[in-house]
């Protein structure tokens, strides 16, 4: 059937399985919208306040489902606005398909108006991107696009489209299934009988997984093979929510703000199975020391991972469940009383150390009664929250509190902006993430991050959203502030807020319910009211300025200098 | 230890090919000695072939990135053993009469070729290994060399061996 190319585009987008399309409308891409008017009992069309904020909310409509997420956006300003969030689509590996229009392509390369080589600008954020200057190649490249975007190790790719193309016609045929993913090639049986060898002789074997375990679909046969040896897990900040934080193997997160009980398991582990990490310097800390004791196993889908931030003694290059499930069957359920009690013991001095902690912020804070501390508002809120919520963070001091501390039960449920750090990524995500599963999104933020996107909250009401904003305000930028506290001697420059936001009369502003707590009470009423309505509600929980993320391996540290408390 | 490496790179001839590799090592911190592309004897193919200094290590790190690459369809570290390697040099030297004889011989003993002759220049084509070309700069340097262009290398396995593996239909 003969059509115009914007209708092509959301045909196959449909055809893709695309039921929701993130976007803001523009100049060079009203042909699409006008497309996709026509379709539009097909694909829900959710208009953001801005096109980041549409990236973001793409992203954590993938997150929570694992579906590729696709955001559309005009040419130029529209097009660059995107790139935050396409970029933090990419350091997390979160399958997005972004389309963009451009100017004709007798326009291009001359400046126009709203024109920028956003092909050219999105190269190094994307897994791979497209211009599309002929009509017949149209329908094909964004197949292809999604099948780039989900397979082997996801990522995000841009599509680019001309006006001219979007207005050409030309004939097109729907198919009748999605694009399958790129086979990948197994994982050498020959190397998982090594690592199965490995694994049997190793004394304190320790399991550290990442975000490859969630987008791997890996949590089963992950947990199944951590029983079967009795070996602990750690994991990184993208593998939080692949394994149940109640897990009596599980140790929680490690790296720079990790619980101190899986990052002492890992040093003094002597063979370390590493699933679906990248090594970041933020999990590591100093590269030489950190394994120094230890040998690594590392599994992934993605071949230039192995070896390229730390060496290992073995690298086995697969999918990861594929690869567990094969592992599995190689290795013999063992015990290991000694290692258990090993664990056992750091478990308790971490119990400890946090004790120590935590008693002496609550003296510090026992005469003021205007602040709330993170501990305090996080135990609210999981007490609170529906337990198949969906929790999304910002980034800073509240991102590492909810990482650390939230209890989570499924994956897909801990989303964050771990690789890219992208402060304002979370309101968007947690539309997305509301309106992909029909869960009840709880985003943690900062004053901070949450000043950046706050005008999300416009979507989120004309969504009708149900996403619950609980702000954990300290009036600076609570992050930077404390590398200025502890390695900057104090000089808070340029993260001291004084801006007398009120951020219940904004959201209020927004048509959005809001209430603000300093005490527990006012924060067990504000909960009560936020999750027993639909819809958003903002929570503006007060904090003192001066709470630090511990424990703290310094930048460049070890386990050897892990700070837990601070006088 | 530190060397230089080869490699061979079949890409999909489309625009932005060039960008998308080259980009990869700007943005991972690999420097590039010498980076050459042309087409190949297949329409859908170019083929680069870029020389860079580094460890085994940094090599193994450009191969499976390059390899990752939507557009790359096959890569190989070529053994320097195995692989005729050539440049091309044009190189414009002034024609004086005091000069000529010895760079004629110079020329003669190279196996360089002068391409072009006017009163005030002299223009050389070499072909042949770095080191070669490399030497042959070197001696010109005396003669004043007024202006110089070289291709970079470009490489071939000796024997049968090639880079392609993959049928032709597969290739987009």
């Amino acid at each position: 059937m003969q059509m115009t190319g914007a209708k092509i585009v959301i045909k196959t987008l449909i055809e893709q399985g695309c039921d929701t399309l993130f976007g803001y409308p523009g100049g060079q891409v009203i042909d699409l919208f006008d497309a996709l008017y026509d379709s539009r009992n097909r694909i829900r069309h959710v208009l953001t306040a801005h096109e980041q904020g549409a990236a973001h909310a793409a992203d954590g409509y993938a997150r929570a489902t694992g579906r590729v997420g696709v955001v559309m956006a005009t040419s130029g300003p529209g097009a660059t606005n995107l790139v935050t969030g396409i970029a933090a689509a990419y350091l997390d590996s979160v399958p997005v398909v972004a389309i963009t229009g451009n100017v004709p392509c007798s326009q291009i390369g001359r400046d126009s108006f709203q024109e920028v080589d956003i092909v050219g600008v999105s190269m190094p954020v994307t897994k791979h991107n497209f211009i599309v200057k002929h009509i017949e190649e149209l329908a094909d490249t964004i197949r292809t696009a999604f099948r780039i975007a989900k397979s082997g190790r996801p990522g995000p790719v841009l599509v680019d489209i001309p006006k001219d193309v979007q207005e050409a016609v030309y004939e097109f045929t729907p198919q009748e299934k999605p694009a399958a993913c790129e086979p990948v090639q197994p994982a050498s049986e020959r190397r998982l009988q090594k690592a199965a060898e490995l694994l049997a002789k190793a004394k304190r074997p320790y399991i550290y997984f990442g975000g490859g375990v969630i987008a791997g679909d890996a949590s089963a046969e992950l947990i199944a093979l951590a029983e079967k040896l009795e070996a602990p897990m750690g994991c990184s900040l993208m593998g939080l929510s692949a394994v149940p934080s109640a897990h009596p193997l599980f140790l929680g997160m490690q790296g720079m703000h990790g619980h101190f009980a899986s990052t002492a398991a890992e040093d003094i582990a002597d063979l370390v199975l590493a699933l679906g990490v990248r090594f970041s310097d933020r999990a590591t800390g100093d590269k030489n020391r950190f394994s120094a004791h230890f040998n690594i196993i590392h599994i992934d889908i993605d071949g230039a991972e192995l070896n390229k931030n730390i060496a290992a003694a073995l690298t086995i290059r697969g999918d990861l469940k594929d690869a567990l499930r094969r592992l599995n069957e190689l290795v013999q359920p063992r015990k290991n009383p000694e290692w258990r009690a090993k664990i056992d013991r750091l478990r308790l001095e971490e119990k400890a150390r946090t004790a120590y902690s935590h008693a002496l912020l609550e003296k510090k804070l026992r005469s003021d009664s205007q602040h709330l501390t993170h501990f305090q508002i996080i135990d609210a809120v999981s007490a609170a929250a529906p337990e198949d919520a969906v929790i999304v963070t910002d980034v800073g001091q509240h991102q590492m509190w909810t990482a650390q501390r939230y209890p989570l039960h499924q994956p897909r449920t801990f989303l964050t902006s771990g690789g890219l750090g992208a402060m304002g990524y979370g309101l968007g995500a947690a539309i997305g993430a509301n309106i992909a599963t029909g869960k009840r999104a709880v985003l943690f933020t900062g004053d901070g991050s949450f000043g950046m996107n706050l005008t999300e909250l416009a979507t989120a009401v004309s969504e009708q959203a149900n996403v619950t904003v609980v702000i954990m305000n300290n009036g600076v930028l609570g992050m930077v502030r404390q590398w200025q506290t502890l390695f900057y001697d104090r000089r808070y420059s340029g993260t001291t807020l004084n801006r007398q936001t009120d951020f219940v009369r904004v959201a209020e502003g927004f048509g959005v319910r809001g209430a603000r707590a300093s005490t527990q009470a006012a924060l067990a009423d504000a909960l009560q009211a936020a999750f027993s309505q639909s819809g958003p509600f903002v929570i503006d929980a007060q904090m003192s300025s001066d709470e630090l993320v511990l424990p703290m391996r310094p930048p460049g540290g070890s386990v050897d200098n892990i700070i837990t408390e601070i006088e | 230890m530190e060397q230089q490496y080869v490699i061979g790179v079949l890409v999909a001839n489309i625009s932005g090919v060039l960008s998308r590799v080259s980009g990869m090592f700007t943005r991972r911190g690999f420097n590039i000695d010498s980076l050459t592309v042309g087409e190949t004897e297949s329409a859908g193919l170019s083929r680069i072939t870029v020389a860079f200094r580094g460890d085994e290590d940094i090599k193994e790190r450009i191969v499976t990135q390059l390899e990752k690459l939507h557009d790359v369809k096959e890569v190989e570290v070529l053994d320097q053993h195995e692989t005729v390697i050539r440049e091309l040099l044009l190189l414009k030297v002034r024609n004086d009469a005091e000069t000529r004889q010895d760079i004629m011989a110079a020329v003669e003993i190279f196996r360089s070729k002068i391409v072009d002759y006017s009163k005030e220049a002299l223009v050389c084509e070499l072909t042949g290994e770095t080191s070669k070309i490399d030497a042959f700069i070197d001696l010109m340097k005396a003669y004043g060399i007024m202006e110089m262009c070289r291709t970079g290398i470009v490489a071939l396995e000796r024997g049968e061996n090639c880079l392609r593996t993959i049928p032709e239909a597969a290739v987009e």
